[in-house]
């Protein structure tokens, strides 16, 4: 079985692997990051979404082996109950997840819009998180959530 | 649902990849596997192996080749639609790419992954066709080079021989007085077409000189609108053009499903056409 490296939320993890075997399930099954779930089998939905190597991707869709090497933050690496990243608390605020299950996958996709982007228009969020269903909310408060957690990114940003 | 099994490899270089894939007939290649991975975990495709081409640094980037740009195989979509050489030289490659699936899709998917997939409602295809893009391969015998006219042969299936791995594709530079835009038809955000028109226009004096068009999802392979394109020679912006559309869908075969029956998708290919003509030519 190929053996690969991976840091994981800023933890290094050797692991062997089957060559079949989903990021997405490294993850949650191997590594206990179940803070990433799995919303469809299609590649659609994006509740999956986590970073690699500073990227989104769908952790459903890339395999672990193709994975090794890599630095990988998931939710869980972003922020904790006590001290959650700023788009973390702008979605808690802002009312924008009611069964919460699309907000892992929204607020990495949120987080990488603003890589580009770090003032987005209602427009650009909606494009930027295209890749991310939610079937709650209707998403009018999730765009809401980004604006703020954009506007405090980029103060924390000033004043540092 | 959780793939079948199968064998992995990761070659470091371009021989070793190609024997992989000729060693053993039931091998696939993996470029960004935002199409393979789909397939494996609905259980559609059975490969043996999977021959990862994701650490062949020699298979990614974008060329300048003086009349040409070759953009390379394993170039993701957010690479190629990002690159100023793709946005200044071949425009309709990059903002034909920018509609592609979500963010996520196109950090991972790739130029050739697209291309080699030969899927009828991939965007791209239809995009390298209209240009007249030669697509180059390479196996244990050599480099060939496929024009894209020969490249899409059916449903899901390229001229790419078993062992042969996709390089890039060369895109001819147009040069100046040229228009563009890629019209798609999707009904949901993160969509694939439900028919799409690549159009490239040139116009002076406030008609059309030459026009080539690339249909998405009109058949089983992607189409050349070449009714169109001899009736828009020399036509005028205005009813000439609008007539001219209308031929849009002659010699289209475009199958029925879900999203849309047969006479349905030849209507959006009139409608969209047109929409297109007049973008790239840069009237409202
Ligand atoms: C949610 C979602 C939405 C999407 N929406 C769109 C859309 O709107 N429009 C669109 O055009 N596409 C869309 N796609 C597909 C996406 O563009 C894929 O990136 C692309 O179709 C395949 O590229 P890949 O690099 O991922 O290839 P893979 O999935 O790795 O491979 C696809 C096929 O091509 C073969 N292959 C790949 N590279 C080579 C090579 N260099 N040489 C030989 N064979 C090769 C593989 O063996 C395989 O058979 C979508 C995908 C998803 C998951
Ligand atoms: S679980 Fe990955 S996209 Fe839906
Ligand atoms: S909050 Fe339920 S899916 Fe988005």
């Amino acid at each position: 079985m190929p053996r690969i490296t991976v840091t994981v939320d800023g933890v290094g993890y050797e692991e062997e692997v089957e060559p079949r075997l989903l990021l997405v399930h490294l993850l949650r099954e191997r590594l206990g990051k179940t803070g990433t779930p799995v919303g469809c089998d299609t590649s659609n939905c994006g509740a999956c979404t986590v970073m690699l190597d500073g990227k989104t991707v769908k952790s459903c869709s890339v395999l672990a082996v193709q994975a090794d090497g890599c630095d990988i933050v998931t939710i869980e690496g972003l922020g904790s109950p006590g001290s959650m990243h700023p788009m973390q608390r702008a979605f808690h605020e802002e009312h924008a997840l009611q069964c919460g299950y699309c907000t892992p996958g929204m607020v990495m996709a949120a987080i990488d819009l603003l890589r580009d982007t770090p003032d987005p228009s209602e427009e650009a969020i909606r494009e930027g998180l295209e890749g991310n269903l939610c079937r709650c909310t209707g998403y009018c408060n999730i765009v809401r959530a980004v604006r703020r957690g954009a506007q405090e990114m980029g103060q924390a940003v000033k004043s540092s | 649902m959780i793939p079948a099994t199968f064998d992995y490899v990761r070659p470091g270089s371009l021989d070793e990849a190609c024997q992989a894939l000729a060693s053993d007939e039931d091998a696939k290649a993996l470029a960004g596997g935002q199409s393979l991975l789909p397939l494996l975990r609905l259980r559609l495709a059975y490969p043996s192996t999977l021959v990862d081409l994701g650490r062949l640094p020699e298979l990614t980037g974008v060329h300048d080749r003086g009349d040409h740009v070759f953009i390379g195989a394993m170039t993701t979509h957010d690479e190629v639609m990002r690159s100023s050489l793709v946005n200044s030289a071949c425009p309709l490659v990059a903002l034909t790419t920018a509609t592609v699936a979500d963010p996520a899709v196109r950090h991972r998917g790739t130029f050739g992954g697209s291309l080699a997939h030969a899927d009828p409602a991939a965007d791209l295809p239809a995009v390298v066709l209209a240009l007249d893009g030669v697509l180059v391969a390479r196996s244990a015998e050599g480099e060939r080079e496929i024009p894209a006219a020969e490249f899409f042969v059916d449903y899901l299936e390229s001229a790419l021989r078993p062992g042969e791995i996709l390089l890039g594709a060369r895109i001819p530079k147009l040069g100046d007085g040229w228009g563009y835009h890629y019209e798609k038809f999707h009904r949901t955000a993160q969509a694939w077409p439900i028919v799409g028109v690549a159009a490239a226009v040139r116009r002076s004096n406030g008609s059309i000189q030459e026009a080539r068009i690339g249909l998405t999802n009109m058949g089983p392979t992607p189409l050349r609108a070449r009714a169109v394109e001899s009736a828009l020679q020399g036509a005028e912006l205005g009813d000439q053009v609008r007539q001219a559309c209308e031929q849009a869908a002659e010699g289209t075969s475009p199958s029925g499903d879900l999203h849309a029956q047969p006479d349905y998708r030849r209507h959006l290919a009139r409608v969209l056409t047109h929409r297109a003509i007049r973008t790239a030519a840069g009237s409202p």
